[in-house]
């Protein structure tokens, strides 16, 4: 098809012809064109069909501020729904498809909404569909959700990548149009640093829709040589294609840059947008201004749009709606693009302006104090129907109508601190007010100051105020300098469908229906009726809206007030907030020292945290994850075995207090604790109750090493921290995190020795006597590299965990297996680490679970009352100290062959299982392989009076019922004997 | 001398170096790290030890300083010393003897994975990774940063050649990071 509507000139470059399909036909373009523009070069007007009604659609506006020409751009997993044909750039290849209608475009089945638009008003969902309940979810919301709405979704995962950055700036300039580019000039001539961003791909603003001159130059000749002299300056930094969409706190704005959506393939690797966090000292916003349409019988049909956005198609585009045009209008703009599209040779029917005293011209026809009463075009516009001043009718022939009332200043990003605009009686409009986010300043027709040559000094003004620049302002082009005199004109009366938001689907008429039906404020107006609600946030519509409201409710404007604008700006892809946080990177990874040597072992690995820890280490055979974690508890327990818990946080306390601060925030007493000595220590928070539990080993009369568990050992810092700088700031006390920097493992078993003392150097003597339980020292090994090494045991073997430097520890795990061939040495992992802790009874998180005091942990004797610790005065709270206070114990089956539950509740032998008979939960649970049976820890209603007493085991959700026993939770080496050894 | 082989925090016996255009990412194992936190009230003994120990005055504020022997700035009286770990393995106690009680002195070493990124376009770069105001950084510069989640340091060594400090159980998230922005906008 060739391109009937294209007309002369342009800033599209005709050397070059693109090819692009839109519902399944192929077209051309240029490169300058937007989808839209194509596709009214074209000679095609419907573009879409409305959100409620089906009715046939076209593009209203040449902008960001689309609420009609909404298309689904690319297919498969690339396809993007609710994408404005007006800003989306055609590419060769392009592929875009109409949406909300079916089986086709221009014949929509669902059209028949239209025919029944007297039951489809505001409310209609509210008042409809309420009765049976039931049928709400199943029925009538899968049902209104396919028949209204917008695009589809892929429903497949987006392949393309997105990125985030961070910019810094002197100033940042929000839109380079006439005011953006001549406060570029100013302050990017000073030296200073800026960043000027505009959402559109060619830089300019509306000096690229405009005929008229710039000094000597055409406007968009202007625009393009100020954009080159900035492009120059190693100071400014241009971001075409970039959306400022938000105002947050600090000076920080958030700007998406579109890097690849004008591209039909990306490079491997390269985002398709750019989330930038933009940092500004200065911030000058120069968001031009949106045209604001009338209100009138069938005032949506396709080929009805801004008359500015007719002449932006025109004069940058060089394309038309259609051969024969007329212009309804309220103000002198209308007839601007009269004169443009007349002298690129488009015909025009008339220019229907209401004002009585409209200027005359002698080039085409204004009927004055006329108005548009009604256009006729099932799938386009054909006629319009205009009511004269003298009262008679008349029919003109046209295939567009461009349709002016005003101009609203773009005052959004003023508004992202809860600022309110100001009502402007001259504009007819609001303009921003006084209560601007911090650091930002408005200019040009953001501020309401709608002349060329008025922005283009408010532009270089702004930016001198807002850098505090000395000195003479550039010299400014000579522009048009045309009065502004906005007279509201916002609807017709008496229209039975007068279309106010045409993305909703709002009429004037459910504007007041929602009066009467008593919605009187703005954000009630906008909820019950959807007007100013998806894509395009109601810029082409909310201000008619409010005025109608206003008129109804006999108030002025400014007193109906106006809905909150929140960010962002234009809508965003999900995506792009992600970035690259998605999937595996969603967070970071930590991996432990012997994380390459585990996987070549094949270990299973569990994340804990960010860690990735191997759960266990299947061995040629095993079928069943239970055997490979029951045999490493075997043989760890028969002769030794190896686990890695550098996992396990580390924290360095040094300082000439050191002990006295760990005395502070360990409920027990760690002041006397001798140099070469770990104590098993209990943390409390500040209400008493367990907040961690660990180890301290003093290596040093000023020097501790603090252990605590995997998942809290970032809490646990941060606590210390606090505690140090905040509660005892006093105290001379240094703290770092020591986690990274060693790799621990823990070598226990009856023969953790015998393998230890193979690669501790000779001259440290780890016997028995010379190193006993809880032993603590720094030593060498393999020949002189240094390590730590602690008695300590979480399995309740002899045990010790042995730390070198991060590096080594892949080595070390090879040599300890090595080395521990002749003792059959195992490595195990967390599941067998759980088993055998089980086992022991201790506890750890699943005990330590946030609800639990050291007297529930069976360590209320640990709170020493000898000294003050944080949390131990709360843990003498009534209600923590009740004699049938929960005790953890041990419970076996009594069945050996029943199985333990974690989680399911504890009951007394008999009578009635509910919430009100609970005594107590299990917390823990694991088959034992040293007992040969089923496990569990379990917090019990005075449970250490209760040893040898029989109950139900329940969980009525999951059909739990088996009979145990209660018992010590010291299932292995009651009397430590091991651990000793 | 003993005999375990280290590895590097990527998991390789020899460190990685990728490039992408014109930047480059080198990891460097080699070399030693040792905080320093002055005790209370023996702050300014403690400042001339370590200014002794690098040769220079301690950096102040968002700096680094000294050769081969250096420091940067890690908070108030706290300081990061870095050696050539060839030379410096043991560099904690080099460190505690020199300062003695003045500070604590804690073995750092292994803590960290270091990146070094060269090369005309490192900016853009850094610019995906970090919000420090990389452009404005001068040669001796050293700040805290979050870079994909993950706490680090970035110095700038001279305009154009950047290290960026990061955990060392996260090295293979952060090199992840590093080489994504790099193939993003190189």
């Amino acid at each position: 098809m060739t391109q009937v509507n294209r007309l002369s000139g342009g800033l599209i470059d005709r050397n070059s012809t693109l090819n692009f399909r839109f519902d399944n036909r192929n077209y051309t373009a240029h490169p300058g064109d937007t989808l839209a523009s194509a596709l009214l070069a074209n000679d095609v007007r419907l573009i879409g069909r409305s959100f409620k009604y089906h009715r046939p659609r076209g593009v209203l506006t040449a902008g960001s501020e689309e609420p009609n020409g909404i298309v689904e751009l690319r297919a498969g997993n690339r396809k993007e729904p609710n994408t404005r044909a007006t800003t989306a750039e055609v590419y060769e290849g392009l592929d875009a498809q109409s949406q909300n209608r079916w089986p086709s475009l221009k014949f929509d089945a669902l059209a028949i909404n239209d025919r029944f638009s007297n039951f489809l008003t505001a409310g209609f969902y509210y008042k409809t569909f309420m009765w049976p309940a039931v049928f709400w979810e199943k029925l009538y919301e899968p049902i209104i959700r396919k028949a209204a709405g917008l695009g589809s979704l892929s429903m497949e995962d987006d392949p393309d990548e997105y990125d985030k950055g961070f910019l810094h700036c002197d100033l940042l300039i929000i839109g380079a149009g006439p005011a953006g580019l001549m406060a570029a000039l100013t302050a990017g001539r000073t030296g200073s640093d800026v960043i000027l961003a505009d959402e559109d791909f060619a830089l300019g603003g509306r000096l690229n829709s405009e005929s008229f001159s710039l000094g000597d130059d055409s406007a968009s000749d202007w625009a393009a040589a100020t954009v080159a002299e900035l492009s120059a300056l190693p100071n400014v930094r241009l971001m075409p294609r970039t959306t400022v969409i938000g105002a947050f706190d600090h000076g920080i704005y958030g700007a998406v840059e579109r890097t690849g959506d004008h591209v039909a393939t990306l490079p491997v690797g390269k985002p398709r947008q750019i989330l930038w966090r933009t940092y500004t000292k200065r911030a000058l916003l120069c968001a031009g201004a949106t045209e604001r349409p009338i209100a009138f019988e069938n005032n949506d049909r396709p080929g009805i749009m801004l008359a500015s956005a007719m002449r932006t198609y025109a004069n940058r585009f060089a394309t038309t709606a259609a051969q024969r045009v007329a212009i309804f209008t309220n103000n002198d703009d209308g007839h601007r693009t009269a004169s443009d599209l007349r002298a690129k040779g488009v015909k025009i029917a008339a220019v229907i302006d209401v004002r009585d005293d409209a200027p005359i011209n002698y080039e085409f026809e204004v009927l004055k104090g006329a108005q548009v009463v009604d256009t006729k075009g099932r799938l386009g516009l054909t006629f319009v129907e205009v009511a004269l001043a003298d009262g008679s009718r008349r029919i003109l022939e046209c295939g567009a109508l461009g349709v002016s009332g005003g101009w609203n200043p773009n005052v959004h990003l003023t508004c992202h601190h809860r600022g309110r605009p100001v009502w402007n009686d001259d504009l007819a409009a609001f303009a921003p007010g006084d209560d601007l986010p911090p650091g930002m300043t408005v200019a040009g027709a953001a501020n309401g100051t709608l002349s060329t040559h008025g922005a283009l000094q408010s532009g270089a003004e702004s930016a001198a105020i807002a850098l505090d620049l000395k000195g003479a302002l550039p010299d400014l082009p000579k522009a048009e300098d045309a009065p502004i005199n906005q007279t509201p004109f916002w609807y017709l009366k008496g229209c039975a469908r007068a279309w106010l938001d045409q993305q909703n689907d709002v009429t004037v008429k459910d504007v007041k229906l929602s009066h009467q039906e008593g919605f009187r404020s703005v954000e009630h107006l906008k909820r019950y009726t959807t007007l100013g609600m998806a894509t395009d946030q109601g810029k082409t519509s909310n201000m008619a809206g409010l005025a109608i409201m206003a008129e109804l409710a006999g108030k002025s404007i400014p007193e109906t007030g106006t809905t909150i604008f929140r960010p962002p700006y234009t809508p965003v892809p999900i995506g792009t907030f992600a970035g690259r946080m998605k999937g595996q990177d969603f967070h970071p990874t930590r991996l432990t020292p012997s994380h390459y040597w585990a996987k070549e072992r094949g270990a299973v690995f569990v994340e804990v945290g960010n860690w990735l820890r191997a759960q266990w280490f299947p061995l040629p055979g095993e079928t069943h994850w239970r055997e490979s974690v029951d045999r490493e508890v075997r043989q760890t327990r028969a002769s030794v075995g190896v686990c890695d818990c550098t996992t396990l946080g580390k924290i360095d306390v040094q300082g000439t207090d050191a002990a006295a601060f760990l005395n502070k925030v360990y409920c027990n007493g760690f002041a006397k604790l001798a140099i070469g000595k770990t104590r098993y220590g209990l943390m409390l928070r500040e209400d008493g109750m367990a907040m961690d539990d660990g180890t301290a080993a003093r290596l040093a009369e000023d020097h501790f090493v603090v252990t605590t568990t995997t998942a809290n050992a970032v809490n646990v810092y941060r606590h210390m921290e606090f505690v140090r700088q905040c509660l005892f700031p006093d105290m001379d006390v240094q703290l770092i995190s020591t986690t990274e920097a060693w790799a621990q493992y823990a070598v226990a078993g009856p023969n953790s020795r015998k393998l230890l003392q193979k690669i501790v150097d000779p001259e440290f003597d780890i016997s028995n006597d010379a190193f006993p339980f809880m032993g603590c020292g720094s030593i060498t090994v393999c020949g002189g590299l240094r390590a730590r090494l602690f008695r300590i045991s979480f399995s309740g073997e002899l045990a010790f965990e042995i730390a070198v430097p991060s590096r080594y520890g892949d080595a070390l795990m090879r040599r300890l297996m090595q080395d521990g061939e002749e003792f059959d040495v195992v490595p195990y992992g967390t599941e067998a680490l759980g088993v055998m802790r089980i086992e022991k009874g201790h506890a750890a998180g699943n005990e330590l679970n946030g609800t639990t005091s050291a007297l529930n942990l069976g360590m209320g004797r640990m709170v020493s009352k000898k000294k003050d610790s944080i949390g131990s005065t709360l843990s003498e709270r009534e209600g923590l100290n009740e004699p049938d206070a929960l005790m953890m114990v041990g419970i076996k089956p009594v069945n050996a062959d029943d199985k333990i539950t974690a989680g399911a509740h504890l009951m007394d032998a008999s009578g009635p299982v509910d919430a009100k008979h609970d005594q107590g939960y299990v917390t823990s649970a694991a088959f034992s392989p040293s007992l040969d049976c089923h496990i569990g820890l379990a917090f019990l209603k005075n449970g250490g009076a209760r040893q040898g007493e029989r109950m139900r085991l329940v969980s009525p959700l999951t059909d739990v019922n088996v009979e145990v026993e209660i018992v010590s939770a010291h299932f292995v080496d009651p009397e430590g004997e091991r651990l000793r050894a | 001398m003993h005999d375990l082989a280290a590895i590097t925090a990527l998991g390789g016996s020899e460190p990685r170096v990728d490039t992408v255009a014109d930047v480059t990412c080198a990891e460097v194992p080699g070399v030693a790290l040792a905080s320093v936190a002055a005790r209370s009230g023996q702050e300014a003994k403690a400042q001339k030890a370590l200014a002794k120990l690098i040769g220079v005055k301690t950096p102040d504020i968002g700096r680094f300083a000294g050769d081969p022997v250096s420091a940067f700035w890690t908070g108030p009286d706290q300081w990061m010393v870095e050696a050539p770990f060839d030379s410096h393995e043991g560099l904690a106690q080099q460190v505690k003897d020199a300062i003695g009680d003045a500070a604590s002195v804690t073995e750092q070493t292994d803590a960290w994975t270091r990146f070094d990124l060269n090369g005309g376009r490192v900016l853009a770069v850094l610019e995906l990774l970090c919000p420090l105001d990389v452009r404005k950084m001068a040669e001796g510069d050293a700040a805290r940063a979050a870079i994909h989640h993950l706490g680090c340091f970035v110095l700038c060594r001279s305009p154009g050649s950047f290290s960026v400090y990061g955990p060392r159980s996260s090295a293979g998230s952060l090199h992840h990071a590093i080489v994504t922005a790099m193939k993003s906008t190189l």
